[in-house]
């Protein structure tokens, strides 16, 4: 969809590209990409997580008939806001849709099972895994756009280089290569900063947010000193704090592990700091509703800590 | 360092057959309880050879994703040791230190492992003895809880993804 938004120019696209497979705009079917020679296809941009069995071979299917391959969007390159379901797993949350929500009628128990034989012959769904995971998980990726959605801006930059490459013989970027920026958030957005500490967390709810002041000055979550630019900060523009949907930036491997150190570093410190007890600590960080569903909005499966674990003791007291 | 000798990476891994021995990576400032733990070693304390100590400059240079590969990579406690209140060398290292564990633990519980598995403490350079003591008490709550479960969440996940496609 995001691709449609560049509007006109996808005209150009059209001009410079026969389009293999995109289920939501052309009826091409697998079988027909199946049918296709290796690398015929010179460009896939690959978007959503890896979530079951079909997508998986999809990605390994596009990887084997295409020349470049691209994570395109939050999902495909980090796993996306999909990948927060790493906090549970495959049977806790059929369980739940089927058996336990307050709608649920489910006397039997019924789950969708991947086969059927019916008289029909052998029907099969695709598998669905425990764990959500990103596009780099399984196949080999040539470069990642980030963004949900990736920015017109990265699209037509993306798509100029590359027609320039197929017409005039010009360098690819490197494998690997992110587009984006190199820089953080920050670096990008218009606003000012004046101190560097704040006392306390707010909802943007619960104040008028100054639409020239940094978000996080004025006690907002917002994940721009964790977050790679490239999208112009276009939601500060329009007064909402980052959520960190470009993921982290080149030097970092975690961006929950990022944000959570910058946000614990602007608390202020107080007069009495030596008196205060480790209770009193917990109490001023507990302002910080959910850290795993704040920090890691988009990078969950794409985290050090992939997903949720469970002791197998007790937790002792 | 004395506190190491005899401690090679190869020592932190089980000892015995069968039963569990706790890797414990131990972040030690260089201004306090290095030179802490270092009194430790000199001063001949006994204590488990479960941990494996990193020098930091100070306790707020452990980048939580320090904390975070630490227990990805198999780790089955984490101890962050830094200067008392007051003590900082950088004047209130420390003090960041001591939100970012108070948020690291939180963190750490919604992905399902014991936040006890983090632990803060504060070691001054005089303080062998308390060095010795944490290392103890730690370990042997580290031992009671048992193996870091993303070690086996991870075998797991890779029996279950497995299963074979259409």
């Amino acid at each position: 969809m995001a691709l449609l938004d560049i509007d006109e120019k996808i005209l150009g696209v059209a001009a410079i590209a026969d389009i293999a497979f995109w289920p939501i705009a052309v009826d091409t079917k697998l079988k027909d990409v199946e049918a296709m020679p290796d690398k015929s296809i010179t460009l896939t941009l690959y978007n959503g997580a890896i979530r079951n069995s079909e997508n998986e071979h999809v990605a390994k299917l596009l990887r084997q008939k295409s020349a470049l391959v691209v994570a395109f969007g939050s999902c495909a390159c980090f796993g996306g806001i999909p990948g927060l379901a790493n906090v549970t797993n495959k049977k806790d949350l059929q369980d739940y849709v089927y058996n336990k929500t307050f709608t649920s009628v489910n006397p039997q128990g019924t789950i969708p099972q991947p086969k059927w034989d019916g008289p029909e012959g052998e029907l099969t769904l695709p598998v669905m895994y425990d764990t959500v995971l990103t596009l780099e998980d399984v196949i080999d990726v040539d470069y990642f756009m980030p963004g949900c959605p990736p920015t017109t801006d990265q699209i037509n930059g993306f798509l100029d280089v590359v027609t320039k490459h197929l017409t005039e013989g010009a360098a690819l970027p490197p494998k690997g290569a992110v587009i984006a920026s190199q820089k953080t958030l920050c670096d990008e957005c218009g606003r000012t900063k004046e101190v560097t500490t704040i006392d306390k967390i707010v909802m943007p709810y619960e104040i008028k947010i100054d639409p020239k002041k940094c978000m996080l000055e004025q006690g907002i979550i917002c994940l721009g000193p964790a977050t790679r630019a490239g999208c112009g900060a276009k939601c500060l523009e329009g007064n909402q704090p980052c959520r960190g949907c470009f993921g982290p930036t080149a030097e970092v491997l975690d961006q929950g592990g990022s944000m959570l150190s910058a946000l614990a570093s602007i608390f202020k410190t107080a007069d009495n700091e030596t008196q205060l007890s480790e209770d009193e600590i917990l109490e001023l960080m507990t302002q910080i509703k959910d850290p795993l569903g704040t920090f890691y909005a988009f990078t969950m499966p794409k985290s050090i800590i992939k997903r949720k674990v469970k002791e197998k003791k007790a937790v002792t007291q | 360092m004395s506190t190491q000798q005899g401690t090679s990476p190869a020592a932190v891994t089980a000892t015995t057959e069968g039963q569990f021995e706790p890797k414990i990576i131990a972040f030690c400032c260089n201004w306090c309880s290095y030179a802490g733990a270092d009194l430790a070693g000199v001063s001949r304390l006994q204590m488990p050879t479960n941990f494996l100590v990193l020098r930091a400059m100070c306790s707020a240079r452990v980048d939580p994703e320090f904390v975070l590969r630490a227990f990805a990579k198999g780790a089955d406690g984490v101890l962050v040791l830094g200067c008392h209140p007051a003590d900082c060398h950088y004047i209130g290292g420390n003090y960041r230190t001591r939100r970012r564990i108070a948020l690291l633990k939180m963190l750490l519980e919604q992905y399902g492992l014991d936040p006890d598995r983090l632990h803060l403490e504060w070691v001054s350079a005089s303080e062998g003895v308390k060095f010795q003591s944490t290392i103890k008490d730690f370990t042997e709550k580290i031992r009671e809880m048992g193996p870091n479960p993303l070690k086996e969440a991870e075998e797991e996940s890779a029996r279950v993804q497995g299963e074979p496609h259409h």
